[in-house]
């Protein structure tokens, strides 16, 4: 108990408030049911009209696909991956802050986390599920996609499973479906808010037959605590081993510029840079229209702030180790390769690369800049460009220009390479704004143990 | 009081005003030697574990259990599939290269958890359950908003409608009503 005391005094006393405005248990049920409770905003439908069109355009683009073959692609010989496989690295590492923030953050008690991790959870699943998209359909034959699983067939072949490709397959299929029901789970409690809550009777069965009979008993918390820690633990290497499976695409094969073995650390850092950014990005645009300044305070953006800024600086260090090494190693085809990189055919994607990912983001070394919503906007919507292009010069520097010069090629996006990228961000816009209409955005049961009414001593 | 001629299980709910009242109260109750109640909260409540005199949640041996199942799993598929059913020279690696095998046995054994946590989690829990006595309060809609209840069961031992409602009320409980199960 006497620890418990001292917690909560150190808690206040060094820490800034976690939620303002000094709300209710009420008031943040209320606060936070009430943006999917009330009226269907105007700006929603005209959002949702945009982004699903988009989306509808994305499935369009890929029954075409299908029905056409790669061909309408720009990918060629030498450059076999062209944006598929980069929107997919892009996607999966945008995952990557929500399991952070979710799980890892929650093991190290950073309690500021409650009112984030709930739309960065949900961000996690949509944008895996973006990711995921690609690589099925860049399979080409899509109705043999079943190949892919250890499935018993008249063939009597079973997948390779010394092939990274299919470790991406396990990995990425584990990581999507452990978000999912660390989500759920953590969604459980709110979603007998809402049935508790329901006016309708469309609502009361939908919220009611979600949230499983939930009654918010102790002996019910007990479980539930530990499921979710643990849920925490096991996702807690997920943040780390996902993306290092992912860069073993590239480093266990043997093309310059690829097989490094900087890669999984490098990947695993970038992609919770771009997850942070694109968390920070949703964030200031949630807490504007849903007026949550109260929930997701500067006091959060700035954190993350600190972390964009944290996680560019190792960025940056991976980008120079890579030159050092390519250098260092003495192998003329890598230091031709990162030299190429920085001087040749898309040396533009490498400086939008550079300025993007480790120079703007300096600028979070000031304070004012840093708790600046228009400038960490700009700022975290230009890492999401420039780690994109990270991944561009990735793939497609090394591919075009490998060992030979005869084998030399060069690589350009057609327009259905753009459409998808394009509608990829519109699936992912589409269900997030789906999410935010129709469940609770922000772990009300989480919150309210870090307001000040929590706090079991406070009475006595 | 009826439906406890009938013999039927039923609930006394009581509602507290804070936290720090319930785990008073679940405490207190404990103290007495209650053994079937319940303290219900919108959110988990440190300390009540130890006021209602509850053991750690056995659910992480499962979790474990379910661990080495994955793990062991894998390893079987990948070496069976490769090493015994097909053998195949892939890279000139061994048919059983263990190394190689890792990220997929690692990927199943969290797989096999993360499912061993939640279903073992509404398994321990007896969920999902969607008609329970205490739906049929009014104010226990509550529970899930800013309200904290104790609900003790007609099924203990020491339960009496008289004594059990003045301790109730003697701890600070209101609201108390008699919520019988309904056929």
């Amino acid at each position: 108990m006497s620890s418990d005391i001292r917690d909560s005094l150190r808690h206040h006393s060094t820490e800034t408030a976690l939620v303002t405005g000094n709300p209710t248990f009420a008031g943040v049920t209320a606060d936070i049911s009430a943006i999917a409770e009330s009226k269907t905003p105007r700006a929603w439908y005209i959002a949702i009209a945009i982004t699903g069109s988009l989306a509808l355009m994305f499935f369009g683009l890929i029954v075409h696909l299908i029905l056409t073959g790669l061909g309408v692609w720009g990918i060629n010989i030498p450059v076999g991956w062209g944006f598929a496989i980069i929107n997919f690295v892009f996607w999966v590492g945008i995952g990557h802050a929500g399991t952070l923030i979710s799980a890892i953050l929650f093991l190290l008690r950073q309690r500021w986390r409650t009112s984030i991790n709930r739309f960065a959870e949900a961000m996690t699943l949509f944008a895996i599920m973006c990711a995921g998209i690609f690589p099925a359909i860049h399979v080409g034959r899509l109705w043999v996609i079943y190949w892919m699983f250890p499935l018993p067939n008249q063939m009597g072949v079973w997948p390779n499973f010394r092939s990274p490709l299919l470790w991406d397959v396990f990995a990425v299929g584990t990581y999507f479906t452990c978000s999912l029901l660390f989500w759920y789970v953590g969604l459980i409690p709110d979603l007998a808010t809402f049935r508790d809550r329901a006016k309708t009777k469309i609502r009361r069965i939908v919220f009611g037959f979600l949230s499983l009979g939930w009654r918010g008993g102790n002996r019910h918390w007990r479980h539930y605590e530990l499921a979710y820690l643990i849920l925490a633990g096991i996702s807690t290497p997920l943040v780390l081993s996902v993306h290092s499976v992912v860069s073993t695409d590239f480093s266990v094969s043997q093309l310059p510029g690829w097989h490094t073995t900087i890669f999984p650390p490098y990947f695993v850092v970038g992609a919770i840079f771009s997850g942070f950014a694109m968390v920070v990005t949703l964030a200031i645009i949630l807490r504007k229209i849903f007026k949550l300044q109260n929930y997701i305070t500067l006091f959060h953006l700035e954190k993350m702030n600190k972390i964009m800024l944290v996680t560019s600086l190792m960025v940056g260090y991976a980008y120079a180790i890579e030159f050092f090494i390519a250098w260092y190693s003495g192998n003329q085809y890598e230091l031709f390769t990162f030299i190429n990189r920085a001087t040749g055919n898309y040396a533009w994607a490498y400086w939008i690369m550079v300025s993007c990912n480790v120079l703007i983001p300096q600028l979070f070394w000031s304070k004012k800049i840093r708790t600046s919503i228009p400038a960490m906007l700009i700022i975290s919507l230009l890492i999401n460009v420039g780690m994109w292009f990270e991944r561009f010069v990735i793939v497609v520097t090394s591919l075009s220009r490998d060992f030979l010069p005869s084998s030399w090629g060069d690589y350009s996006p057609t327009i259905f390479d753009l459409g998808l990228l394009v509608g990829s961000f519109g699936l992912f816009l589409t269900l997030f704004l789906l999410f935010i209409r129709f469940f609770p955005v922000i772990a009300m049961s989480e919150v309210k143990t870090v307001i000040p009414d929590a706090e079991v001593h406070r009475e006595r | 009081m009826d439906a406890d001629k009938q013999g039927r299980a039923s609930v006394m709910l009581a509602r507290f005003e804070n936290p720090g009242a319930l785990l008073h109260a679940a405490s207190e109750l404990h103290r007495a030697g209650y053994k079937k109640y319940d303290c219900h909260s919108p959110f988990p409540i440190h300390g009540l574990d130890r006021a209602m005199g509850l053991s750690r949640s056995r659910l992480g041996y499962l979790v474990g259990l379910f661990a080495i199942l994955g793990f062991s799993g894998a390893v079987l598929l990948q070496w069976w599939t490769h090493a015994v059913d097909y053998p195949t020279i892939i890279s000139g690696k061994p048919y059983f290269a263990y190394p190689a095998y890792l990220p997929v046995t690692f990927a199943l054994a969290v797989l096999l958890s993360a499912f061993a946590a939640v279903i073992g989690m509404l398994v321990f829990n007896g969920l999902p359950r969607f008609n329970h006595p205490l739906f049929s309060s009014d104010q226990f809609r509550r529970t899930t908003d800013n309200a904290f209840f104790i609900g003790v069961e007609s099924a203990d031992p020491l339960f009496d409608i008289e004594k059990t409602k003045l301790l109730l009320e003697s701890l600070g409980g209101s609201d108390i009503e008699i919520i019988s199960e309904r056929d």
